[in-house]
């Protein structure tokens, strides 16, 4: 799972008022390298939790990323290499999501998140 | 052999022996990547080279994020069964994968996904698997969380196989409900094989981006069951709109007139029964205590 995607991920379960961002606890994460694309990266920008992404790439040791952002960063080659590392680059591949309200566990493996909730959490 | 929707619940149908022959059937493949690049045409994303972030809903072993890989797009997939995201890892799909039910709801945050696309899967959801399933909660919260998550002029394409009237009505009311517009677009409605339906909802206001394109294959040349040939000719589908008030065919329950009568008595004849002749008196008005 990419950083990418826990930055989409919300909490379902019955009863959560804001369910993001799930917490993210990794044991094993590999990086693997993905084409670079600015205008993906400038496109997605606007859409990114930035505190979640920061949050994210420090628990996987990421610690290039600026605490926060700001679109005039877009311009700059440099922040985009890391932007672009830290979102698309960094595959989590065991660990877990856990709901920041209930602290329910979504675990991760082989790089997949289970979400799926139980008969009650519906 | 029943649809596999008849015979057990998803998770249960596709387990490693299934995923396995879904995955190296080649018809198979090939079909889902025809089916997969259609669907991808049908979202109408802008062309203009940037990638964008799509969900593949039931996205099983990776056969339709291939195709989303392949124009360069990042994609999320969703799939119940742990058996075809298996055999989605052996392939390296480039999506990332997610083991989760969509009829519990995507899990998104609002509007932060570009399209999304569903090859063979919604149909699952109109079967109550377990006691506490019902498929109308289950639609509902899948198209509530699938509007909800899909970005202002963003499309979701839906290709699936409905086994009958009522399903596919059941789930276009559902999507409806949740606020999507849209309608479907048929591909070679004449040809029972090659037939493919493909659900197009579209999220915000009516625009240049609600426009449906044609559906392949409607005219009558290309009536042959061979396989699908690029080259057809289009023909007009009609948008589907909730205010649009359907058309329904008038039926008659005042009872069968003269005409009908006559009409009947005439086949009788043809038959070679002994029928009375046609008078001033058939098919008369009789007072209602005759």
């Amino acid at each position: 799972m990419r950083l990418l995607t826990h930055n989409m991920l919300s909490s379902n379960v019955k009863g959560v008022v804001n369910g993001f961002p799930l917490r993210l606890e990794a044991s094993t994460w590999v990086e693997k390298e993905v084409d670079f694309n600015a205008d993906f990266l400038r496109s997605v920008f606007p859409k990114i939790d930035w505190p979640a992404l920061f949050g994210a790439s420090q628990t996987v040791g990421y610690v290039a990323l600026p605490e926060s952002a700001d679109a005039s960063m877009l311009e700059s080659e440099d922040f985009l290499k890391k932007f672009h590392h830290a979102l698309l680059e960094i595959h989590v591949e065991e660990g877990a999501l856990v709901c920041p309200e209930t602290g329910r566990r979504f675990p991760i493996n082989k790089g997949i998140p289970n979400m799926l909730l139980n008969e009650d959490e519906v | 052999m029943p649809r596999p929707e008849l015979q057990a619940p998803p998770e249960i149908f596709y387990n490693d022996v299934e995923a396995r022959k879904y995955t190296t059937s080649s018809r198979i493949v090939e079909i889902q990547a025809r089916i997969s690049e259609r669907a991808l045409e049908l979202l109408n994303l802008p062309n203009d080279g940037v990638p964008r972030l799509l969900l593949d809903i039931g996205c099983g072993s990776g056969l339709s994020g291939e195709t989303m890989s392949e124009h360069g797009h990042h994609w999320i997939g969703y799939d119940i069964s742990p058996s075809m995201l298996n055999v989605a890892l052996d392939r390296e799909v480039d999506g990332d994968l997610l083991l989760a039910d969509i009829g519990q709801g995507l899990g998104l945050r609002p509007g932060v996904i570009d399209g999304a696309i569903s090859i063979s899967a919604v149909q699952w959801l109109c079967y109550a698997d377990k006691s506490s399933h019902e498929p109308r909660m289950r639609l509902k919260a899948f198209f509530g969380s699938l509007y909800r998550c899909l970005a202002r002029g963003a499309r979701a394409v839906l290709q699936l196989y409905a086994e009958n009237m009522d399903q596919s009505a059941m789930i276009l009311t559902s999507a409806m409900r949740a606020g999507f517009g849209g309608g479907v677009v048929v591909d070679y409605p004449h040809s029972s094989k090659a037939k493919k339906a493909y659900i197009v909802l579209t999220c915000g206001p009516p625009s240049t981006q609600s426009w449906l394109p044609k559906g392949k294959g409607e005219d009558d040349e290309m009536c042959t069951d061979s396989d699908e040939d690029s080259d057809d000719e289009d023909q007009t589908v009609g948008m589907y709109d909730r205010s649009r008030p359907r058309k329904k065919m008038k039926v008659n329950k005042k009872g069968k007139g003269r005409e009908w009568v006559l009409k009947k008595k005439d086949q009788m004849r043809k038959k070679g029964n002994v029928v009375p002749p046609d008078t001033k008196y058939t098919a008369r008005k009789r007072k209602t205590r005759f």
